[in-house]
C-alpha cells in the first residue's frame, strides 16, 4: 500500500461515494472499499487494467477522463480522487473542471517537478529528471504537462478553487501547505496532494 | 424442426397479453437447465439466447446433435460455472424449438403460419418470467445474453426491476439501429422470395422455403464476422481447386463456407420463426418506451450492471453498449464496462474469447461471493 493511499484515504470519510479516475489496477478502490465502506467506482483507459480491476470485483469503467466523464451528472460523487495522472492529459484543465463538476470534491495528487532531487537531476546532469514519482525517460513518459507544487497552488487559487486541505508528502512524511511554506514545500515533497472544491 | 423428444416444456396458464394487443394462454414455454438450484434459490442465472439460440445453451443439443451455442462459457468450471450456479435458458415465444411459435397449431388444429401474432422482445421477457414462478426463484443472481439475448437482459431488468442481483448485457443495443433494422429485413425479402414460402404456409405442402432460408442466414452470417477475421480465415483462398473455374460454383472457400452455413441452418430452424424473431429485435427501441429518456428504463432497479462489448462487433458496436453505460451512470447506477479486444467480430461472445471469459467469470465469481 503506496503512502499517498493511505493519506488519501484518510482523507475521505466513511460511507461516502468516490470515483477513482484513472484507477489503474485497482489497488486505491479496493483499499476504501475494504476499509471504509466506500462505494466506488473507477474509470481507466487501459484494458489489462480494467480487467485487473475485475478480477478483484471492482466496479469499474472503460473509458478516458478526457471524453467520459462528462456522462456523470453534477456533484454525483462525494470524492472524485485523480491520483498522478493531472499531467498526462491534453488538457489538464478541462479534467479538472470536469473532476470538480462530477464530484462535491476532489482529491488531486501531482508529482512534483519542483521536489529537489527533480532539480538536481537536471542542474547538475542536465538530463530529463527521473525519480521515484517520475520513472520513465523523456521519450515514453506519458506525462505531457509536469507543473511543481508552486505552479498547481496558483493555478488552483486563479481558478476560485477552494483549497481544504493541501498536504506535501515525501516518503512517509506528512506536513500541510501554506502560502507561507510554499517555497519550502515546494522543494522538499515528491508529490503534493490537494483536496478541493468549486 | 420440433422434435418433441427432449424437450422440457412449462405450459403457461396465465394469459399474457402481448404489444400487439392479442392475449395467449395455455402455451408452451421450452426450457432446459444446468446445474443444481441451491437451497436458498440464490445462484439462478437466467442466460437469453440471441436470433437462432435456443434453450440448449451447453453440452450436446440432444434436437441437433451439436455443441450447444454458449459451449464456451457455460459448464463445470467455466465463466458460468454449473459446479456453482443453476443455469435456466428458455426458447423465445416466436422460436422454433418447442416455445409457442409459428410452427405450432392453432386451436383449430391448423398451423399458424403468419397468424401467429407478431411479438415483440417484451412479450419473450414476460413469457419467460413464468420460469420464476416455476421454479419458485423470487430473486436471480444474474441475468445474461448476448445481442438479442442482452436486448432481452434489459427489457427483463426494466420490467421486473428487482428480479435479479447482477445482469450482464453482452454486445448489444437498446433501440436497433437501421442498419441492423435493413440487414434482417434483407433476411425477410430472401426468406418471402422463395415461392416454396406460399405466405407463410409451406408447412401444409410439406416444403419449406429452404433456399431463401439459407440465403438470409448466409447474410446474416457476415454481419456476425469481422472483415479482419474473414480476409485472415479465407483471403481469396480457393475451394479444392487449382485456379478459377470460370463460373458461378463456389470457387472461393468463403463461398463455400457461406453456402454450408446456409445449408446446415435451414435444417434446424424455421422460415416463419426468423421473420417472427428478426421482427422482434426491430420492434427494440427500450428508450422510446420511457419517451426516449433510456435511463428511465433502469430507474427503479438496484442491480449491478457490467456491460461487454468487443472491438470487431460493427452489428452492435461499441457505442450502443457504451449508449447504455451512459444512461445508467446519469442515474448513479452500479455499472461496470468493458470492451474486449478482438477480431472474431460479433461472434466474439459466442467464441473461446479469453479475455471476456475471464471478465464474465470474474464478474460473477466476485458477485457472488459478496452476496
Amino acid at each position: 500500500m503506496k503512502n499517498e493511499f493511505q493519506v488519501i484515504a484518510d482523507l475521505i470519510e466513511k460511507d461516502k461515494k468516490v470515483l477513482d479516475v484513472g484507477c489503474a489496477d485497482g489497488t486505491l478502490m479496493k483499499f476504501l472499499k475494504d476499509n471504509k465502506n466506500i462505494n466506488i467506482r473507477g474509470l481507466e483507459i487501459s484494458k489489462e487494467k480494467v480487467q485487473e480491476c475485475i478480477a478483484k470485483g471492482l466496479t469499474v469503467i472503460e473509458g478516458n477522463a478526457e471524453k467520459d466523464l462528462k456522462q456523470f451528472p453534477d456533484k454525483s460523487f462525494d470524492y472524485v480522487v485523480l491520483s498522478q495522472t493531472l499531467q498526462a492529459f491534453l488538457n489538464p484543465e478541462l479534467v479538472l473542471d470536469e473532476l470538480l463538476r462530477v464530484g462535491k470534491k476532489a482529491i488531486v495528487t501531482i508529482p512534483n517537478f519542483g521536489y529537489w532531487k527533480v532539480r538536481f537531476h537536471l542542474l547538475f546532469k542536465g538530463t530529463m529528471p527521473i525519480t521515484k514519482t517520475l520513472p520513465d525517460e523523456w521519450y515514453n513518459t506519458p506525462n505531457l504537462h509536469m507543473c511543481t507544487i508552486k505552479d498547481f497552488f496558483h493555478f488552483v487559487k486563479s481558478k476560485d478553487i477552494k483549497i481544504f486541505k493541501s498536504l506535501a508528502l515525501n516518503n512517509i512524511n506528512k506536513s500541510t501547505i501554506n502560502q507561507s511554506n510554499l517555497g519550502i514545500k515546494n522543494l522538499f515533497a515528491d508529490l503534493g496532494i490537494f483536496l478541493i472544491e468549486k | 424442426m420440433n422434435t418433441e423428444k427432449n424437450i422440457k416444456t412449462l405450459i403457461v396458464k396465465k394469459p399474457l397479453k402481448l404489444d400487439c394487443g392479442k392475449t395467449i394462454k395455455d402455451f408452451p414455454i421450452a426450457y432446459e437447465t444446468y446445474g443444481s438450484l441451491n437451497s436458498k434459490k440464490d445462484n439462478a442465472i437466467l442466460v437469453f439466447h440471441a436470433l437462432t439460440g435456443d434453450q440448449f445453451v451447453t453440452g450436446i443439443n440432444p434436437v441437433t446433435n451439436k455443441e450447444g451455442w454458449w459451449s464456451y462459457a457455460v459448464g463445470p468450471d467455466k465463466a458460468i460455472d454449473t459446479n456453482k450456479y443453476f443455469v435456466i435458458c428458455s426458447n423465445v415465444i416466436g422460436g422454433c424449438m418447442g416455445s409457442y411459435g409459428p410452427s405450432h397449431k392453432d386451436p383449430y388444429q391448423k398451423i399458424f403460419g403468419t397468424n401467429f401474432p407478431v411479438i415483440t422482445i417484451n412479450d419473450m421477457v414476460n413469457a419467460q418470467y413464468n420460469l420464476l414462478d416455476h421454479f419458485g426463484i423470487d430473486k436471480l443472481f444474474s441475468i445474461t445474453g448476448g445481442s438479442m439475448g442482452g436486448m432481452q437482459v434489459l427489457q427483463f431488468i426494466s420490467n421486473f426491476p428487482d428480479k435479479s442481483k447482477t445482469v450482464i448485457p453482452i454486445a448489444t443495443t437498446s433501440s436497433h439501429s437501421a442498419q441492423n433494422i435493413a440487414f434482417n429485413e434483407l433476411g425477410r425479402q430472401a426468406i418471402t422470395a422463395d415461392s416454396n414460402w406460399k405466405d407463410g404456409n409451406y408447412t401444409s405442402n410439406e416444403t419449406n422455403p429452404g433456399k431463401g432460408l439459407a440465403v438470409a442466414r448466409m447474410a446474416a452470417h457476415i454481419t456476425y464476422l469481422s472483415k479482419k477475421g474473414l480476409q485472415e480465415k479465407f483471403g481469396r483462398k480457393l475451394q479444392e481447386r487449382e485456379d478459377l473455374k470460370f463460373g458461378f460454383d463456389a470457387d472461393f472457400q468463403i463461398e463455400s463456407y457461406l453456402r454450408y452455413q446456409g445449408s446446415v441452418f435451414v435444417d434446424r430452424f424455421d422460415a416463419n420463426s426468423y421473420l417472427y424473431i428478426t421482427r422482434a429485435m426491430d420492434y427494440f427501441d427500450l428508450a422510446k418506451q420511457f419517451n426516449g429518456n433510456l435511463s428511465e428504463a433502469f430507474i427503479n432497479t438496484n442491480a449491478k450492471f457490467f456491460i461487454i462489448s468487443f472491438t470487431s462487433d460493427w452489428l452492435y458496436p461499441t457505442q450502443e453498449n457504451k449508449d447504455i453505460v451512459i444512461a445508467l451512470n446519469s442515474i448513479g447506477a452500479d455499472v461496470g464496462f468493458v470492451e474486449i479486444e478482438s477480431d472474431k467480430g460479433h461472434d466474439s461472445f459466442l467464441l473461446d474469447v479469453p479475455d471476456f471469459l475471464s471478465a464474465l467469470k470474474n464478474f460473477l465469481d466476485k458477485s457472488y461471493e459478496e452476496n
